[in-house]
């Protein structure tokens, strides 16, 4: 495939490894992309790393963060009758009892875009509503979705709203200080909608370097290399990633954005509440949100299964290998957390490539 | 669909967002190929798209061009290395 197959090269992998291997103080960078962690987890880069050279996973999954209070909604919109549209990997995750898959008297359908939900409304009278869970990438989709909804006038769709956003979250890790991260690896797709430039607070308050990178294996080595030298030259924002990323993203699809969501105080399954780092709809747009449509009321989330560490895997304090859960009562067919479900939750990652 | 389509088709579903041309347009939707498979993506979020250009798909919708100058040039750099 054109302009895959040039970044998976072994021996540009080997000479950028071998230049990292050059690199001897303590570093630990994190990346905050589920698609991170399985570029990292399927061609086992951790390998060619030097020892002082650590890799962390933070809450770059966003099935991941879902409150369970939100799939306890779904469910509760599926009992009402409208048919429920996801995207795939939200289904085994667990609410608070159930997941979307186990409750099956509802009608859930699987889709890869949220127009396809859109269609689904418009060729039929049930009520259809879309679980919109994703970060920035995803989120300017849905509200384009939305436009179109609202331009063909269509009463029978409407949306359970769960986005959220990066830069917030790298922030609330930063000022948990729970980990001594000298780097990001900063999302690669995230950036190509949003740019560089929100990320410029992290080497300015806190002196911690940034590297916008792409997803294949000389992507995030070439990024990892870059953060290297930036610990010796200086912190600062680099896109690694020119391919896709602009400084300045992509700004129709942000106008876009901007036209139907505005930022909101969220709850981030195993972090809590972070301010300002999740999406609500616009007035113009408030008719489409499911929960007021429907009155439903989230309940209070239930305390966690004793054992399910998955806060502390998203907030990079502990890895899936530490859980007393992984691999043993909790794998993919029997996930507990929703680190597991996901496929782009770390432990599902560290589970299908274990033993490499 | 033969079985090796039918797994890229499933890798595209999986959002890894590999790159995809543009082989037609008609005004907001796009059908896009990758390895022989087609399928259509809307590129609402994006100006000035042609026939023959890369983008980068998400969730059904096209949201970057490709920028194969920039690509050549990051090969160029990672071919270059001693």
């Amino acid at each position: 495939m054109r302009f895959v197959d040039e970044f998976r090269n072994q021996k540009i992998a080997h000479k950028l490894s071998e230049k990292i291997n050059k690199f001897h103080s303590e570093a630990c960078f994190m990346e905050v992309c589920g698609t991170h962690t399985m570029t990292v987890a399927r061609y086992a880069l951790r390998r060619l790393l030097p020892e002082n050279v650590k890799l962390l996973s933070g809450p770059g999954c966003p099935v991941c963060v879902t409150p369970e209070a939100q799939i306890d909604s779904v469910i509760e919109l599926g009992n009402k009758g409208c048919i429920i549209a996801t995207f795939g990997d939200m289904m085994k995750v667990p609410g608070s009892s159930l997941s979307l898959h186990q409750a099956t008297d509802i009608d859930v359908r699987v889709v890869y875009s949220p127009m396809d939900a859109l269609n689904i409304a418009s060729t039929q009278e049930k009520d259809v509503v879309f679980f919109a869970v994703g970060f920035e990438t995803t989120s300017p989709t849905v509200a384009a979705t939305l436009m179109n909804a609202a331009r063909l006038n269509l009463e029978n769709f409407s949306v359970v709203c769960s986005h959220k956003l990066i830069p917030p979250a790298m922030r609330a890790l930063l000022e948990l200080g729970e980990t001594n991260v000298n780097g990001f690896i900063c999302p690669g797709h995230v950036s190509t909608i949003i740019g560089s430039r929100p990320y410029e607070f992290i080497p300015k308050d806190y002196g911690v370097g940034c590297v916008v990178a792409g997803f294949e294996p000389l992507d995030v080595l070439q990024s990892i290399l870059m953060l290297t030298e930036q610990l010796k030259n200086g912190a600062n924002v680099e896109i690694q990633y020119r391919r896709s990323v602009k400084e300045e993203g992509n700004p129709k699809a942000l106008d876009i954005l901007n036209k139907v969501f505005e930022p909101c105080d969220s709850e981030w399954r195993g972090i809590g509440m972070i301010p300002e780092s999740g999406l609500k709809l616009r007035k113009g747009f408030q008719r489409f949100d499911a929960l007021k449509r429907f009155n439903i009321k989230p309940k209070k989330a239930k305390g966690r299964t004793r054992g399910c560490i998955c806060g502390d895997i998203l907030r990079g304090v502990k890895s899936p290998e530490d859980c007393k859960l992984f691999g043993r009562v909790c794998t993919p067919e029997t996930p507990v957390g929703a680190c597991m479900v996901s496929s782009e939750g770390s432990c599902g990652i560290h589970y299908k490539y274990r033993s490499r | 669909m033969s079985l090796h389509q039918s797994v890229v088709e499933v890798v595209i579903e999986m959002c890894l967002g590999v790159p995809v041309r543009i082989s037609k347009i008609s005004g907001n939707l796009a059908e896009i190929e990758v390895e022989g498979v087609k399928r259509e993506a809307s590129i609402e979020l994006l100006d000035n798209v042609r026939v023959g250009d890369f983008v980068i798909l998400h969730a059904g919708f096209a949201i970057q061009k490709l920028d194969e100058k920039e690509a050549e040039k990051t090969l160029e750099l990672l071919n270059k290395l001693r």
